[in-house]
C-alpha cells in the first residue's frame, strides 16, 4: 500500500548520465548469440563432380561461423530431366519467397531479373579487383547496365575439343603440339579448324572413333552448332533484334553441316547431354567438347581412353576462334530478408582462395569468370597424360572468344533461340530429314518472326 | 405501443421464437446431409487449394506477357494455334495418348483373360511378375528402356549386330521414335488395365460362362456376348483415367528424346515446360498445358454420357 501510493521519484541530472553510460556500454559487453548476424538460405547448384559439394558446404558453414549467420545450403539439380533448379527459380520468383541466394544458369538471369536485386557495387568490386570479365557473363547478368547476377565459377564452364591423341596422331596431327601443356602462342593453333575437322570426320567414323557431337535440342548440342556459326561470323539475330538468316554466313555454315553431319553418329538428332560423354568414355569417340567431366569420368571408368585425352580449344573459323561458354550465377532475390549477408558471402565465396578451392575440387571443371584466375595449378598437374586440361581455360595466347548460342541477340529473343534449339532444328531438317534449303530457311524465319513478336 | 402491449408482447414472442430457432439449427446440425458436409469439407477445402485455385491461376497466367506485367488476353492461345510448332506438339500429343491407350486397353483385356483362367498359386504368382512394370518408377523404366534402344550402345543394336545386322538409330527418326515412346508408355501402363480388369471379370457370375457353354459358346463368343458387355464401364472409365495421366505424360518423352529429332516427339507437358521454364515464358508454358484441357473435356463428355446411360439401362 505504501509502495503503491508512492509517487514516482524525479530522475536526477546524475542518474540520467548514469543511465545513458550504461546504455552507451551495453553493446560492449551484451552476449553475442550463435547467430547474431541473422540466417541464410542458399540454392546453389549440385555439382556434377560430386566432390565438389561438400567443400562448398564447408565454405559457406566456415564463412557462416565466422559471421555469425546460420547458413542452409540446399542442391538443387539442373541437367537434362532432371531440373530442380529451374522449378525452384520458377516457382519462388512466383510466390516471392524461399532462398536468399539462388543459382542461376545460363538465361535464367534474364527471365527473373525483375525479382533480382541488382549488385553493381559487388561486381564493380570485383573488376575493380580481378580485371576483366568474360563479355558473355556480362551479356548473360546484366538488364539495362545494371548487374543483377553475380558470375560464378561454380559450375561455369567451357566446352572445348576432348580428342584422341592417337586418331590424330594416325592421321598425322599432334595435338599436343598445336596446343602444349606450357604457354604458347597463337600460331601454334592454327591447324586446327573446321575444314580440318570436316576431313578428319570421315576418317575418324572409318576408324571406328565416330565424332561425339550431337545435333539435339539440350545444351552440349546447341552450344557447339552457336559456336560454329560464330567461328564463320555468322548470326541467327542480330543485337537489333533483326533476322540474318539468310545472311551468307548462316547460309555457309549450313551447307558446311550438309557435308559433315554424314560422318556423325547416326542418332546425333537426339543426343542429350550425356550421349558425348558416353561416345568418349566407350572408346568410340574420337572427338566431343565437353567440360573435362567426360575425362574425368573416362579417368575413373576407362584409364587407357582417358590417358589417350587432350583438351584444347574449339576449331577456328574464318572470322574467328570461339568456344562454347555455359556460366552459373548467383542471385539475390528482392525478397531476401538479409540482403547484406548474401552480398558479403556471395563476394567472399568469389575471391581467389575460395575460387581456387571450389576449382580444385571439382577436379577442374569450375572456371572462373575472370582470366585472371584461369591459371590455377590444378589445369596443370592433372592427369592423365599430365596436363591434359592445362587448355580448358581460355589463355590469353589463344586469341580466342567465348560465345553463348543466340548472342548477340536481344536477350529475349536470344534465350528462345537456345531453349528451341532453332537452328539444330533447322540442321536436323535439312541434314536428316531431306527438307529443301529454301523450305528450312522459310521454317526458320517463321520461328524468329514469332520470338521477335512475343 | 402506447400502453405497453408490445412491450410485454414481443418478449414474449421472442421467447417462443428462440427456442424454435435453437431447436432448428440443431436439427440442421444433426441433418445427415449437414454431418456429411462437415465431414467432407477438409477434402473440399483440399481440391479447392490444389486443384481449382491452380486451374483457374494458371487461367489468369497463360492471360498475361512474357515478363507478367501486362493482361493480353487471348494472345498466347493464338500465337500457339498459329505455330507449326505446336501443331506438332498437339499431332504427337493425340498420337501418343491415343494409341497407347488402345495398345494398354487391349493387351490389358487379354492379359486379363489369360489370368482369369489360370487357377490358385499361378495366378497370384503371374500376376505379381505382371504388375511389376507398374510399380517400378517410370523415370526408372524409361532410362532402361533408353540403354536399349539409344544410339550406338544399346543393347537392341548389340543384338541386331550379333546378327549381322546394322544397327538402328531408333531415337534419331521421328517414327521409330515416337514407337519407342509409346512402347514404354504401354510396357508401364498395361498391368494397371490388367489388374483392373481382372478384378471385374472376377465379379462375372460364372453361371453365364456355363450357360454359354451349354449353349454351345466359343471362347471368343463368350468373350464377345459375356465379358465385354460386362466389363463396358470399367473399360470406359480405366480408359478415361488413363487418357487423362497419358496426355499428361512428360517423363518418358523428356528421357528418350527430349522432344527430339526436330521438336517432332514433345507432347503437350515436355512443350509446356520448354516453353514456360527453359524459355522463361510461363505464361505461354500455361497457355501450352491448358490446351490439354479441352482435349480430355470432349473425351470426358463422351465416355462418362456413354457410361450413365448405360448405368440407366441397367437400372
Amino acid at each position: 500500500m505504501k509502495d503503491s501510493t508512492k509517487p514516482l521519484g524525479r530522475v536526477s541530472r546524475r542518474g540520467a548520465l548514469k543511465i545513458g553510460a550504461a546504455a552507451a556500454a551495453l553493446p560492449l559487453v551484451h552476449m553475442q548469440t550463435a547467430y547474431a548476424a541473422g540466417s541464410l538460405k542458399l540454392g546453389f547448384w549440385d555439382h556434377w563432380v560430386p566432390a565438389a559439394n561438400p567443400v562448398m558446404k564447408k565454405l559457406v558453414d566456415e564463412w557462416g561461423a565466422k559471421n555469425k549467420v546460420h547458413i542452409t545450403l540446399d542442391l538443387l539439380s539442373s541437367g537434362t530431366a532432371n531440373s530442380k533448379l529451374p522449378l525452384t527459380q520458377a516457382a519462388e520468383a512466383l510466390s516471392g519467397t524461399g532462398h536468399d541466394v539462388l543459382a542461376f544458369n545460363t538465361w535464367d538471369v534474364q527471365h527473373y531479373a525483375q525479382h533480382l536485386m541488382p549488385i553493381d557495387d559487388v561486381m564493380d568490386a570485383q573488376i575493380k579487383k580481378y580485371g576483366a570479365i568474360d563479355p558473355m557473363a556480362q551479356y548473360l547478368a546484366t538488364v539495362k547496365g545494371h548487374w543483377m547476377a553475380m558470375p560464378t565459377s561454380v559450375g561455369s564452364q567451357y566446352k572445348p575439343s576432348c580428342a584422341r591423341i592417337s586418331l590424330f596422331k594416325k592421321e598425322g596431327y599432334d595435338v599436343e603440339k598445336w596446343y602444349p601443356n606450357k604457354p604458347g602462342n597463337a600460331s601454334t593453333s592454327t591447324a586446327w579448324t573446321y575444314d580440318l575437322m570436316l576431313k578428319l570426320a570421315p576418317k575418324a567414323k572409318a576408324a571406328g572413333l565416330t565424332f561425339g557431337l550431337g545435333l539435339g535440342q539440350t545444351t552440349d548440342s546447341v552450344d557447339w552448332t552457336g559456336t560454329v556459326l560464330r567461328a564463320y561470323g555468322g548470326v541467327l539475330v542480330d543485337e537489333k533484334g533483326k533476322s540474318q538468316l539468310r545472311s551468307e554466313p548462316v547460309m555457309t555454315v549450313l551447307e558446311y553441316f550438309q557435308k559433315l553431319v554424314p560422318y556423325l553418329p547416326a542418332d546425333t538428332a537426339t543426343y542429350d547431354d550425356a550421349s558425348n560423354n558416353k561416345a568418349l568414355i566407350s572408346g568410340k569417340g574420337g572427338l566431343i567438347f565437353n567440360p573435362p567431366s567426360a575425362w574425368w569420368v573416362a579417368r575413373r571408368d576407362a584409364i587407357k581412353v582417358a590417358a589417350d585425352c587432350w583438351t584444347f580449344p574449339n576449331p577456328s573459323g574464318p572470322k574467328a576462334k570461339s568456344v562454347p561458354y555455359l556460366p552459373y550465377f548467383w542471385g539475390i532475390w528482392s525478397f531476401s530478408q538479409n540482403k547484406t549477408a548474401a552480398k558479403e558471402l556471395i563476394t567472399w565465396l568469389q575471391q581467389r582462395p575460395q575460387v581456387e578451392t571450389l576449382t580444385n575440387a571439382s577436379a577442374g571443371y569450375d572456371i572462373s569468370p575472370f582470366n585472371s584466375m584461369h591459371n590455377f595449378t590444378i589445369w596443370t598437374t592433372e592427369k592423365p597424360p599430365v596436363g591434359t586440361i592445362y587448355n580448358y581455360p581460355l589463355r590469353p595466347w589463344f586469341d580466342a572468344v567465348s560465345n553463348v548460342s543466340g548472342y548477340p541477340a536481344p536477350p529475349h529473343i536470344a534465350t528462345q533461340l537456345y531453349s528451341n534449339a532453332t537452328f539444330n532444328v533447322m540442321i536436323v531438317k535439312l541434314t536428316k530429314q531431306g527438307q529443301k534449303m529454301k523450305d528450312v530457311l522459310a521454317w526458320g524465319e517463321r520461328q524468329i518472326e514469332s520470338y521477335v513478336n512475343m | 405501443m402506447a400502453d405497453g402491449t408490445t412491450a410485454v408482447t414481443a418478449p414474449a414472442l421472442r421467447g417462443i421464437a428462440q427456442p424454435a430457432r435453437r431447436g432448428g439449427l440443431q436439427r440442421f446440425a444433426r441433418r445427415r446431409s449437414t454431418l456429411a458436409f462437415v465431414m467432407c469439407l477438409p477434402l473440399f477445402l483440399l481440391i479447392a487449394g490444389l486443384v481449382v485455385y491452380p486451374f483457374f491461376y494458371s487461367i489468369y497466367l497463360s492471360m498475361l506477357n512474357r515478363e507478367m506485367t501486362r493482361f493480353v488476353g487471348l494472345f498466347n492461345y493464338l500465337y500457339l494455334l498459329s505455330s507449326g510448332t505446336f501443331h506438332l506438339v498437339i499431332f504427337q500429343s493425340c498420337l501418343f495418348a491415343i494409341t497407347a491407350v488402345f495398345f494398354k486397353a487391349l493387351i490389358g483385356f487379354i492379359l486379363a483373360h489369360v489370368m482369369h483362367n489360370i487357377s490358385g498359386r499361378d495366378q497370384r504368382i503371374w500376376r505379381g511378375l505382371l504388375l511389376i512394370p507398374w510399380v517400378i518408377p517410370p523415370a526408372l523404366s524409361t532410362l532402361g528402356y533408353w540403354w536399349m534402344v539409344s544410339g550406338d550402345y544399346s543393347a537392341i543394336n548389340w543384338i541386331l549386330q550379333l546378327f549381322g545386322l546394322h544397327p538402328v538409330a531408333w531415337l534419331a527418326n521421328t517414327w521409330t521414335a515416337r514407337m519407342w515412346i509409346i512402347i514404354v508408355n504401354v510396357w508401364f501402363g498395361t498391368p494397371f488395365f490388367m489388374i483392373m480388369y481382372l478384378a471385374t471379370l472376377k465379379s462375372v457370375p460364372e453361371q453365364l460362362y456355363e450357360a454359354a457353354a451349354i449353349d454351345g459358346a466359343t471362347g471368343l463368343q463368350k468373350i464377345r456376348y459375356i465379358s465385354l458387355p460386362m466389363l463396358r464401364n470399367i473399360i470406359g472409365i480405366t480408359v478415361l483415367f488413363s487418357l487423362i495421366v497419358t496426355f499428361a505424360n512428360f517423363d518418358i518423352v523428356e528421357i528418350l528424346t527430349a522432344g527430339a529429332p526436330a521438336n517432332t516427339t514433345h507432347v503437350f507437358a515436355t512443350y509446356a515446360f520448354q516453353v514456360g521454364i527453359n524459355s522463361g515464358n510461363i505464361p505461354m508454358g500455361a497457355a501450352v498445358s491448358l490446351f490439354i484441357f479441352p482435349i480430355l473435356a470432349v473425351f470426358s463428355i463422351f465416355i462418362l454420357r456413354g457410361i450413365g446411360r448405360r448405368t440407366q439401362e441397367a437400372i
